[in-house]
């Protein structure tokens, strides 16, 4: 077994471990340092695959910004006492049949897979770099990329309106 | 990866890390100079000539007081707070470079741990994730005012960072490059990006000072209000740690500026200087000394950014929270959207026409 | 304008940086001692006449003066021989001052018929770290011959004089004396 390889199983081990502990912590914050944790060896994931672009920016977006704002919310809640509306039987059993069927949809989508052998011809280490997403980004999916950007604008122009202050209304 | 070229690795990496540590423990001494000069003071003289002997007197200081944990704080969090904010404070250094290659019995040797093709995304990232160590100290310590000392700081670093972006997309789409170093050698023979990028200049200094928590934006740790911010609760080296990772990000930041728009180790009659040495001195030695010259002229641009945190610190006071969340938000955020709009027109339109008429 | 930012803060570091240029106010002190004044309370001393002789005569005035009773005198006869020590028949064998307990109010100085005791104007009590340190006996009290103690005016009356004189300008080249 090579060095990469290697390093794949451990990183892929750890990934699974905290993603794992988020489910299991009953701390939401641990919880939510464990999603951290499942990031950053995604990013990992993205390192090894050589996709460096895709790695900084999973970091940015989701670690840096979308996770320190789950925290943010989360650091406003009074954890002290348990919430006992959740452990009724009801949401048990429901989370289980929720849970199992992901699971077994998971389980079918991963029995069907093929996985394509390497072929050295096609083969091109250089294709996660940011230059050649660029490239691909700009010239093949021009139109999907730029409707996306208007759906963000959308988004935004969204949370704008509901941010704002209506006539006659005081927050302090 | 050859043998030689690991170990080459590991020292520039090594020596990186030391030179960050150093300058961040003389930015303390730093400090209370510039403290003590603007106040019409001397600053600490005491230990060593001229003070210098503080930092180690401060830090063993820290080494020897109580490490005192709180009761009711959550132990791991507590500890993993400073820690983090260290950690984070160090990674970014590994691709900042400080100047150009050094040759070594043929050996092209770059001044630079990392030459990565999203360096400066990478220490976006990196800066992004600074927030952590403050966030999970101040919930650790089960205070009230350090969970609201982290709470500004989150949100604070949130708001700034999307500005800091987009000032940096504009050099992106000017230099149409993300490697640090390939946009160093693009601002050589004095075409510094500061003289076509001035707004984003002001945009991306600004948001620095926000992202390092100094003053006008430390509001973290505004002591009028929240006793000692998301750090109340810290003595010993933990509180050592939170300060000295504050120290570690000003001078990040300042090599950061300096690279991305005082052109680096460049410098004006940088050629005719490496041609003079070089005729001198043989090409391995002559272009070691050019390269050192270069780092040296590098060091001066960052620690001159350094003392303008400080000379800023001792100059203005704190804004209001009202006041930063608008700063952020409502001038910042649109300034740079027009900063890039004025780019991208200037990169489609006006090079194209400047560059015809100048042939 | 004002809410442009940019032109305030440059005037702000403008200021400050003419600030960090300017001559420091700082005295540094244990190497550079201010000047505090000509009747400065300091610490005691116990004058000696022009002969070398303790002027005190132990009549206890000082003592009985102290608000804070930080003085303490032990008085004895001056026995034959000793005539070159002690200047009047009676002298004090003990003088002991507790420096932690006087205020440096000075009563001491003006009750003295003798104008023996006095309070120096150039010299502080030094910190000290033990308590025995703290009783100062005769030991450390009575003046140095080969280094006395030396002001321009001895009296109110004299240290006003001089003051007038020298707000009205004129010339008062008065040198420094030992005896009072």
């Amino acid at each position: 077994m090579n060095s990469a390889v290697s390093f794949f199983y451990f990183l892929s081990f750890l990934t699974v471990l905290s993603a794992v502990m988020v489910v299991v912590s009953r701390n939401p914050i641990h919880s939510v340092l464990y999603l951290i944790l499942t990031f950053f060896t995604l990013s990992g994931h993205y390192i090894l695959l050589n996709a460096q672009f895709l790695a900084a920016v999973n970091i940015i977006v989701y670690a840096g910004a979308i996770m320190v704002l789950f925290l943010f919310v989360i650091m406003f809640l009074n954890m002290k006492q348990d919430n006992e509306e959740s452990k009724t039987n009801l949401t048990k059993v429901a989370a289980t049949i929720v849970g199992g069927t992901l699971f077994v949809i998971l389980f079918g989508a991963y029995r069907k897979s093929v996985i394509p052998e390497l072929d050295p011809q096609q083969f091109d280490s250089q294709i996660g770099m940011i230059e050649n997403l660029g490239h691909l980004l700009f010239r093949d999916y021009l139109l999907p990329f730029e409707l996306v950007s208007i759906l963000l604008l959308v988004a935004m122009v969204g949370a704008v309106m509901l941010g704002k202050r209506e006539i006659g209304e005081r927050h302090f | 990866m050859d043998l030689t070229e690991f170990l080459i690795k590991t020292a520039t990496i090594f020596v990186v890390f030391v030179l960050t540590l150093v300058i961040a423990m003389y930015s303390t001494w730093g400090e209370r100079k510039v403290a003590g000069f603007i106040q019409d003071r001397m600053g600490p003289n005491r230990a060593g000539p001229g003070g210098l002997l503080q930092p180690l007197a401060d830090a063993g200081k820290m080494f020897f007081k109580e490490d005192f944990i709180p009761a009711l704080a959550n132990k791991w969090l507590f500890i993993a707070g400073p820690s983090l904010a260290m950690l984070t404070a160090l990674l970014a250094s590994a691709v900042i470079p400080f100047g150009s290659t050094f040759r070594i019995n043929g050996h092209e040797v770059a001044l630079q741990g990392v030459e990565s093709n999203i360096g400066i995304l990478y220490v976006f990232g990196v800066v992004a994730l600074g927030v952590y160590g403050i966030m999970v100290g101040g919930w650790a310590s089960n205070n009230k005012f350090s969970l609201l000392g982290a709470i500004r700081a989150a949100s604070q670093n949130i708001s700034y960072e999307v500005a800091m972006g987009l000032s940096l997309i504009a050099i992106l789409m000017m230099s149409s490059s993300l490697s640090l170093g390939e946009i160093v050698a693009q601002q050589h023979g004095g075409n510094w990006n500061i003289f076509y990028q001035p707004l984003g200049f002001i945009i991306f200094i600004t948001c620095s000072f926000a992202e390092c928590n100094r003053v006008p934006f430390d509001l973290p740790e505004c002591e009028t209000e929240l006793v000692g911010g998301y750090h109340t609760e810290y003595g010993s080296m933990k509180l050592g740690f939170y300060l000295f990772a504050e120290y570690i990000n000003m001078f990040i930041s300042s090599a950061i500026i300096s690279v991305l728009y005082f052109g680096g180790y460049n410098y004006p009659g940088m050629d005719w200087v490496y041609t003079q040495l070089t005729q001198a001195f043989g090409t391995e030695t002559g272009h070691n000394a050019a390269t050192l010259i270069g780092t040296a002229v590098f060091f001066g641009k960052a620690l001159f950014f350094i003392f303008f945190y400080m000379w800023v610190r001792w100059t203005i006071p704190r804004f209001r929270y009202d006041q930063l969340m608008n700063l952020g938000w409502k001038k910042l955020i649109p300034l740079a959207i027009f900063n890039i709009i004025i780019t991208g027109a200037a990169v489609l339109f006006l090079k194209p026409m400047i560059t015809a008429w100048l042939n | 304008m004002e809410r442009a930012y940019l032109p305030a803060i440059a005037t702000g570091l403008a200021i400050t940086i003419k600030h960090f240029f300017a001559k420091k106010v700082t005295i540094e002190y244990p190497e550079v001692k201010r000047y505090l004044g000509p009747v400065f309370r300091g610490r005691h001393i116990l004058k000696r006449d022009e002969d070398g002789r303790e002027r005190c005569t132990a009549c206890g005035l000082c003592a009985v003066a102290c608000p804070a009773e930080a003085i303490q005198i032990v008085a004895a006869e001056r026995e034959k021989g000793e005539e070159k020590l002690y200047r009047e028949e009676k002298y004090a064998a003990v003088y002991e001052v507790n420096m932690l307990r006087c205020i440096f109010c000075g009563l001491c100085e003006e009750s003295c018929p003798k104008q023996a005791v006095y309070l120096r104007h150039d010299e502080f009590v030094p910190v000290f770290a033990e308590r025995d340190q703290v009783i100062w006996g005769k030991d450390r009290l009575v003046e140095d011959m080969n280094n006395r103690y030396t002001r321009e005016a001895w009296t109110k009356e004299e240290a006003r004089a001089l003051d007038l004189k020298r707000a009205n300008g004129e010339a008062t080249n008065v040198v420094p004396r030992a005896i009072p």
